[in-house]
């Protein structure tokens, strides 16, 4: 079992993640379409878009679960994620929150935690660590974060809907990444939720680079800077919300012809 | 027919007359002796003299014993003897006047036969009448003649011998301390395997389209309750195996009937129901109860195979049951020197067409086709709109434990039918349905045939055991390099 | 069995404190006590009242319950082993009965060159190889007359099988149902290849016939008793490696995997090596299972290799419940006391007891006799 992290990737100048031409067919279906795109380092972007504009595959990509067809998905500096297996584009830095929200069910939260945490994670060394209390420091600060500092023990399959989702974006928090995906992070969450998850995006914004897929047009007029729109697998529109909301041909896959 | 007749008659005559009334005394004291050389060259001096009565003593020596003197006396006959008198029995039977008894006569001498009874093989043979049995007569003085001394009628036989299918008789000539012999009767081998070589590859084609066909009547019923429904249903070959009890049990209604030979009528559609209702009693009672949970359907349909084999065990015993075929079902078409086609081969294989195009209207033309892809496509939406879904999956569980059932009718055909029969197709079938890609008919069609035709290449090869153990772990890498199947579609329906 | 009293142990995630120690960390007190008093039965009691005690005493245990009860503790050894690979990794495997199969041939190789002359045939070959008409040992069975070789066989090649059979099934993310009906064809190939003469392991009669272990007579009462003292050792041996590996991060990841394998992939975690790690420990844990099965039972043959026999192992898991190591001794116990009971009592009936077992379990109790137990 070969030594991970293959790559140190240094953020914090210029591009973070640069998507070079992507193309993915499935059975002749494009589901991206020559996609290039870029995420400066700690900027928020948010990704919108029609059902089927190419947004999970898109994803499935940067993380590696699909390969592309053609392109590259450059992260930092050199690496190519399109060589790279999830585990190790996970360990180079990329967190990403799916849609529906999966944790471990059968375990507490806090071992969801310490599961996710940065750490080494190879076969060998995990059958012997053991957490140091810095470590046990830095997830009851994710647990306060979250709000679950009370519910550390509960085991996670238990939790209520919205509970998951924070407990799904905590893990990734843990992960330390230094770029978020994040598909659909407020679906199912109360109002008041939406508002702080709104408030957790915008503070890492800045040391961290997120992207964010969202249906929510209104969370994503709280948070959004800069906006790519998606359609047939390929972008048709970015800029800022305004820009974006009076481009005819927004307007067009939106509104139909 | 008339003229054959009266060469028949004219041959016995011409034995009959040259022969002495009374059997040859010192040839029964020798035939009684301990030495077997002795008792072989009596066997040939009794053939010699053609009396019909040797044929009642030959066959009596067969069995250890012969009448000298009025006395019973045992003798031993080892095989190679037993094989000598099998030979003159042969010889004797020349005489016959009947056309057929001649013919498999001359048939079973073609392999050879002790040289001291070649003089009677060659009159047999110039005064039969038969074309074809004189051909046959040809072949076997041919074949008696190749270990004479001359090396003139060696030369001689081994070229009559180009028109016998039998290479086994050439294969010691072949490596003849004569270099002409060995030359000449390897000659003669390399023309025989040119004539052979298409009926061998006609014979593995059809040994291969007809496992094929076996393998895709096993996993078309799993095609649509493991490849549509997604149940696991270890089950299933106990449903093959009660279509073949059914099977069993209606042809005892119809034995001793007139109709006898079309018992298949009705236990066709008797396999298919009984199965169908066990299946649906199945999916009802259990299995409806564990959908969506693969790895549990697992076991517990185990458990439900292991409780059919043992009624089964003790409704019909643990033994086999006699499954006869139908008249017209026994025997084959011969299409080439070496290639006999079983009829019932080729009734299983005309039958899984059969149920293959039915199975395919009854999907893609017909209402309950109709839901039953909506169902498994997706189950929410069709309940949606008006499907009563539950229902559904009982009667396509119904439809595909039926087809297992129609596999039982036809296994019933083929092979033994007892408690343990469905147990020895469920990793085959299994591999079929997933070989072929999950969800995909034509890919188990296509893969049934790929594995029939594989395993019986391979066979053809290195033996049975060899082939089935090299096809499962062809097919264990083959899931490793593309875990769909053959024919899966690919994208985000199939990481779902 | 004693693991009838055995408890799980608190988990002592009180997530923000620091752990407790090791000792602490496997068992609580009640755990450790269940775990002595089940050593005291199998180490002293078993002994006592098997070799001092006479036989015409009410007290006195009989060769046949050593022999039955050690068989069963080799069997929940294999529980144990699938527990760890099904229980908590997800990975259902129907293939463990040729990993179990493949230490005993390995143990039964040496059991075969122990017999030396005296062997129906008297000859230096083993007798079937004389039946064969083989003049002289094949290649594979050079040095089987070395116990240590044996010992060696028995690790390696249940272990060396499973690593580069998983190796290619999880490298190709094979998961699933596709996983368990892929081992079954592995553990087929594997019966019908035994089953040939020519493979040079008997055939269809497999080896049989032991006379001596390590020049000690195999039937001797104190033999038989040292290997039962031995598989009982191997037992609590195992229990307690198993019990480390899933209260460590290693068997929380394997939970993990079960659960959602494609978040522990975007956890940062190569899965592959976790599983194939697992799976091919579990593995070794079989073959050595195998080995101390067969010097008791005194046969191996190929229809140890059965589909079936594999499947029947994943019911013992189940029964006693999936996840609790527990559990799985239990179900061990419990399903093949069950059998000797019937096959004895009933032997028609057993089947349908069996298939009711499967049906029931699956049906009725999906956390098995633990989960009732805990309820």
């Amino acid at each position: 079992m070969k030594a991970a992290l293959p790559i140190e990737v240094t953020a914090g100048q210029g591009t973070v993640l640069y998507l070079d031409g992507i193309s993915v067919s499935f059975d002749g279906f494009k589901a991206l379409n020559n996609l290039s795109l870029m995420i400066d380092a700690g900027e928020l972007r948010c990704v919108i878009g029609p059902n089927g504009a190419g947004k999970t595959t898109m994803m499935d990509v940067i993380t590696g679960k699909t390969r592309p067809d053609e392109g590259r998905a450059l992260f930092g500096e050199a690496a190519d994620l399109t060589r790279l297996s999830e585990a190790e584009i996970a360990q180079a830095g990329i967190g990403r929150k799916f849609q529906k929200p999966t944790i471990f069910e059968a375990l507490s939260v806090f071992e969801n935690l310490e599961l996710a945490m940065k750490a080494d994670k190879r076969a060998r060394t995990t059958l012997l660590s053991k957490l140091s209390s810095e470590q046990h420091d830095r997830i009851a600060a994710t647990l306060t974060l979250i709000g679950l500092r009370n519910g550390a023990d509960r085991i996670a399959g238990l939790l209520s809907h919205g509970e998951k989702q924070w407990l799904e974006i905590g893990m990734l928090l843990a992960q330390e990444p230094k770029l978020l995906l994040l598909d659909e992070p407020v679906a199912g969450m109360s109002d008041h939720e939406t508002e702080r998850t709104a408030e957790l995006f915008l503070s890492l914004a800045g040391t961290h680079s997120l992207v964010v897929v969202e249906h929510d047009m209104a969370f994503i007029e709280t948070i959004a800077r800069k906006v790519t729109v998606l359609h047939e697998g390929r972008v048709i529109a970015e800029g800022d919300m305004n820009k974006v909301k009076n481009d005819p041909r927004v307007i067009e896959v939106y509104l139909g012809r | 027919m008339l003229l054959q007749g009266k060469g028949a008659a004219a041959l016995a005559a011409l034995f009959i007359s040259a022969s002495a009334f009374a059997l040859d005394r010192s040839a029964l004291e020798k035939l009684a002796s301990d030495d077997n050389d002795e008792k072989i060259a009596a066997i040939a001096a009794l053939v010699a003299e053609g009396d019909p009565k040797a044929a009642d003593v030959l066959k009596s020596a067969a069995e250890g014993e012969i009448e000298l003197d009025g006395k019973k006396v045992e003798i031993v006959v080892n095989n190679r003897v037993r094989a000598r008198i099998a030979e003159a029995l042969s010889v004797l039977k020349l005489l016959s006047p009947d056309n057929a008894e001649r013919h498999a006569a001359a048939t079973a001498l073609t392999g050879g036969a002790d040289p001291a009874m070649l003089s009677l093989v060659l009159k047999a043979r110039d005064a039969e009448q038969d074309p074809a049995v004189k051909k046959l007569l040809e072949l076997a003085t041919a074949a008696m003649q190749l270990r004479s001394e001359d090396k003139e009628t060696r030369l001689a036989a081994i070229r009559a011998l180009a028109g016998s299918d039998n290479k086994a008789l050439l294969v010691e000539a072949a490596s003849d301390a004569d270099e002409d012999i060995k030359r000449a009767a390897q000659k003669t081998l390399r023309a025989m395997d040119d004539r052979l070589v298409w009926g061998e590859w006609l014979g593995l084609a059809f040994a291969g389209v007809s496992l094929g066909s076996i393998l895709l009547l096993a996993a078309l019923g799993l095609a649509i309750t493991y490849g549509l429904m997604g149940v696991i249903n270890m089950a299933h070959g106990e449903l093959i195996m009660i279509g073949a009890y059914t099977t069993y049990v209606v042809q005892g209604w119809f034995r001793g009937s007139a109709a006898f030979d079309f018992y298949l009528v009705a236990a066709i559609p008797a396999a298919f129901v009984v199965s169908a209702a066990v299946g649906m009693l199945l999916e009802r009672s259990v299995i409806r109860w564990l959908y969506g949970r693969p790895l549990e359907t697992l076991l517990a349909t185990w458990g439900i195979s292991l409780v059919l084999i043992q009624a089964v065990r003790t409704i019909f015993g643990a033994q086999n049951v006699q499954v006869e075929n139908p008249a017209f079902m026994s025997g084959g078409i011969q299409v080439m020197a070496n290639v006999v086609l079983p009829w019932n081969r080729i009734f299983i294989i005309l039958f899984a067409a059969g149920v293959l195009v039915a199975m395919w209207a009854l999907l893609s033309k017909t209402r309950l086709g109709l839901y039953i892809r909506g169902v498994t496509q997706n189950r929410s939406m069709a309940a949606c709109v008006g499907v009563p879904t539950a229902r559904v999956d009982t009667w396509a569980f119904g439809l595909g434990s039926g087809i297992a059932g129609l596999a039982g009718c036809a296994l019933s055909q083929v092979g033994n039918v007892g408690p343990d029969l469905g147990q020895g197709y469920i990793v085959d079938s299994f591999l079929v349905v997933v070989f072929g890609g999950v969800g995909q008919l034509a890919g188990t069609v296509y893969a049934a045939l790929v594995l029939g035709f594989a395993n019986k290449l391979l066979e053809s090869w290195s033996g049975a055991v060899l082939a089935k153990i090299a096809v499962l772990v062809f097919i264990i890498f083959f899931i490793q390099r593309r875990p769909q199947g053959l024919f899966a579609l690919k994208g985000r329906a199939v990481e779902a | 069995m004693s693991a009838l009293t055995l408890n799980q142990g608190q988990t002592p995630v009180n997530g923000l404190n620091r752990g407790p120690s090791l000792f602490w960390r496997l068992y609580g007190v009640k755990g450790w006590l269940a775990i002595g008093i089940g050593a005291l039965i199998a180490f002293v009691v078993f002994p006592v009242l098997n070799l001092l005690v006479p036989p015409t005493s009410a007290l006195h245990i009989s060769a046949f319950w050593v022999t039955l009860i050690g068989k069963i503790m080799c069997y929940a050894i294999v529980a144990l082993a699938l527990d760890l690979v099904w229980g908590y990794a997800g990975i259902l495997s129907l293939g463990h009965g040729l990993f179990f199969a493949l230490g005993g041939y390995a143990m039964g190789m040496y059991l075969m060159r122990q017999i030396g002359r005296e062997g129906q045939y008297q000859a230096d070959l083993p007798d079937f190889m004389v039946f064969l008409d083989w003049k002289e040992l094949p290649w594979h069975w050079s040095m089987s007359d070395q116990f240590w070789w044996a010992a060696v066989l028995v690790v390696l090649v249940p272990g060396v099988l499973a690593f580069v059979f998983g190796y290619f099934a999880f490298r190709s993310r094979v998961k699933g149902v596709y996983f368990s009906i892929i081992t079954q064809a592995l553990t087929f190939a594997a019966m019908l290849l035994f089953f040939r003469n020519n493979t040079g392991f008997g055939g269809n009669n497999g080896f049989t016939d032991f006379k001596r272990i390590l020049g000690f007579s195999i039937t001797a009462p104190e033999t038989r008793m040292a290997l039962f003292v031995i598989t009982a050792l191997t037992l609590i041996g195992t229990f307690l490696a198993a019990r480390w590996i899933v209260t460590s991060k290693f068997g929380r990841v394997l939970e993990a995997i079960r659960d959602a394998e494609a978040r522990v992939m975007f956890c940062g975690y190569n899965t592959m090596h976790f599983k194939l790690a697992i799976f091919t420990f579990s593995a070794v844990l079989c073959g050595i299972a195998g080995a101390l099965y067969v010097p008791q039972v005194g046969i191996i043959n190929p229809s140890e290799m059965s589909p079936a026999n594999s499947i029947e192992m994943a019911i013992w898991v189940a029964v006693g419940g999936r996840g609790t190591l527990a559990g799985a001794i239990l179900g061990a116990g419990l399903v093949n006391g069950a059998k000797s009971f019937f096959t004895v009592a009933f032997p028609e009936y057993w089947l349908f007891a069996l298939g009711a077992i499967f049906i029931c379990v699956t049906l009725f109790m999906p956390r098995g006799v633990m989960g009732l137990l805990k309820r």
